[in-house]
């Protein structure tokens, strides 16, 4: 299910994942006449120009509002419609937080957050636009679904299980290009970690736009005799928390890494996990500040989301051993 | 001393059939809100908590929309081209719980549950909870966009159905509302008709002292509304509005409902101090007198 063979992942080509996004939410809107978009000014930035043309009364544009838009997805949704909010997740989940709790979660409407550019993606324009604290500030909400996809593969499969599911789901898509790591035959399971790379010394858990960085990180130590398991966790909620219980009884420690907060997010989850069912060394990799400027990438490296950085974390936890 | 099924002795008024007379109808809704407001007087004594001063304000409203207006029933509470009706001002759940058994949509009997443990009615509505209700509400400033995307998926559908919106005028300083207005404005949502319970007090103070919405009529006209003033605690000023909705095609309505909180108990009305405050023995006796 996993592409792992040659060349090394961070030699494949790379894929901008709100592309997979577009190419099925249209692919969804033509199966399905209920399915509509509602942004809030950001048709660009969702890249939905090519839907806006396809289904120019089904992509709904509320304007600079974004506690009206998931307010309006919720009356949408009510009315029989299958609503996907696209808009840049920092204002998403931030300004219309309370709507997302209220109008959303607890009224369990069947509406699809799509948190475009989440994390650091808007990297030079400050902290104001990076959205670090998404995955922690909704993780709080009950009955969210929590995606965080990988690749495009990943992008797509997710999207199209939201479409079936009855129910609120959050689904991040990144800007930052990643290349592929699941092979056509993926299919998305909600609550289910894959491991990607098999491996007994120590375990490193990711998603989004980092989990390549992670497979990356285990070539390396790969290369140092050191055999690191690699997990995908696309669900942040609900958690595997039995994949993550495997690994903290039978490796060395957890390294978990994510383009977000330091606290309250995958790390935050695992960490729950982990100290609830099966104490064991976990290592959170995140942000742990308002960043200062850069490119995504620079921050990504500066936060040691990097493979050096992811590599250098398990080391440590190897050394120290079990 | 705790609500039991023998304070919940309301009868089930129902709806009238579609061709009955004004005057009837009038009548009828007269005698729904003088039942609702008994009822829920004993609701909230009984209960020792609830929001009897916006109660009151709202049941004639309520009362007419469930009376005459809504196209609603008991029996298809999931039809798809049912009316909508969003109780935005979601702290006066105990006037809509009240209404919602005075139509049948919910056994009076289980009125008595109001805010003990594990009951449905909750201090504020939720759709999962209670038929009829259809929108989870209390944060203010929510109603509005949902009723927004309830009208929006209307006419998707090219469907007749209605949305209406009933919410405080203190909750109009949530900005949320304007962002809904200019959008039910722009999509020419003509099926969608806000009703302000315009009351002019919030939980302290008067709104004019606190936030002030006027001109409120001009705001809602330069918003894109056709904007209608009534007397919202005279029954057929509110059929006769609220049934001839909307009043320019193309444009959403906005029918400001002038009333008095606590009204019409002598000691309640138009009195800043009955927000939240819960009738004693003496005032409970009172007020059911002034009802009765």
């Amino acid at each position: 299910m996993t592409v792992t063979d040659s060349p090394s992942i961070a030699d494949r080509p790379r894929y901008d994942c709100r592309d997979a996004y577009v190419e099925t939410l249209a692919e969804l809107a033509h199966a399905d006449h209920r399915i509509v978009g509602v942004v809030n000014d950001s048709v660009g930035s969702s890249k939905l120009n090519s839907f806006r043309k396809a289904f120019p009364d089904r992509l709904i544009n509320v304007g600079i509002a974004e506690q009206d838009m998931v307010g309006v997805a919720s009356g949408l949704a009510n009315g029989g419609r299958i609503p996907f909010v696209s808009a840049a997740s920092c204002f998403l989940t931030g300004r219309a937080l309370e709507q997302i709790k209220a109008d959303v979660a607890y009224s369990h409407t069947n509406v699809k957050l799509c948190g475009m550019s989440p994390g650091v993606a808007y990297g030079e324009l400050g902290p104001t636009h990076h959205s670090i604290e998404d995955i922690a500030w909704l993780r709080a909400i009950s009955g969210m679904t929590i995606i965080v996809p990988a690749d495009p593969v990943e992008t797509a499969a997710a999207l199209r299980w939201a479409a079936a599911s009855d129910g609120p789901v959050f689904i991040r898509v990144s800007r930052m290009s990643v290349p592929r790591i699941y092979a056509d035959d993926y299919t998305f399971e909600p609550g289910r970690a894959i491991t990607v790379r098999a491996g007994d010394d120590v375990t490193l858990i990711s998603n989004g736009t980092v989990l390549w960085r992670a497979l990356a990180a285990a070539e390396q130590l790969a290369t140092e005799g050191i055999s690191a398991r690699v997990l995908s966790m696309p669900t942040v909620k609900p958690l595997d928390t039995g994949a993550v219980v495997a690994a903290a009884r039978e490796t060395a420690g957890i390294v978990t890494a994510e383009e977000g907060v330091s606290g309250g997010g995958l790390g935050g989850a695992v960490a729950e996990a982990v100290v609830q069912h099966h104490p064991a060394r976990v290592s959170i990799l995140g942000i742990p500040e308002f960043a200062p400027t850069g490119s995504a990438a620079y921050l990504l490296d500066r936060y040691g989301l990097s493979a050096d950085g992811i590599a250098s974390a398990a080391r440590a936890l190897v050394s120290r051993g079990k | 001393m705790t609500l039991t099924a023998e304070h919940t002795t309301m009868p089930v008024l129902g709806r009238l059939p579609v061709h009955s007379s004004r005057s009837a109808q009038v009548a009828h809704i007269t005698e729904a809100a003088r039942q609702i407001r008994i009822q829920d007087l004993k609701l909230v004594h009984h209960a020792g908590a609830g929001h009897i001063g916006g109660d009151f304000s709202s049941i004639d409203i309520l009362a007419t929309l469930y009376g005459a207006v809504l196209d609603v029933a008991p029996d298809r509470v999931d039809d798809p081209e049912r009316d909508r009706f969003i109780l935005s001002k979601g702290h006066v759940a105990g006037a809509l719980y009240t209404t919602l058994a005075a139509f049948g949509f919910l056994p009076v009997e289980e009125l008595a549950t109001f805010l003990k443990p594990l009951s449905a009615l909750n201090g504020h509505p939720n759709r999962r909870k209670v038929a009829g209700v259809e929108a989870n509400t209390g944060p203010l400033g929510h109603g509005l966009p949902v009723a927004v995307g309830h009208a929006l998926s209307a006419k998707l559908d090219v469907s007749l159905r209605r949305t209406y919106v009933l919410v405080g005028d203190g909750e109009l300083q949530e900005g949320s509302n304007w962002e809904a207005m200019m959008a039910a404005s722009q999509y020419q949502l003509d099926r969608l008709t806000v009703i302000v319970d315009r009351n002019r007090l919030q939980q302290g103070a008067t709104t004019q002292e606190t936030n002030d919405l006027d001109p409120l009529p001009d705001k809602a006209a330069a918003f894109g509304f056709a904007v209608v003033e009534v007397n919202g605690h005279d029954h057929g000023e509110l059929l006769d509005v609220l049934s001839a909705v909307p009043f320019r095609p193309g444009k959403p309505t906005f029918v400001i409902a002038h009333t008095h909180k606590g009204h019409p108990i002598s000691f309640m009305s138009n009195n800043v101090a009955w927000h939240h405050r819960v009738p004693d023995a003496a005032e409970f006796a009172q007020a059911l007198k002034e009802l009765s």
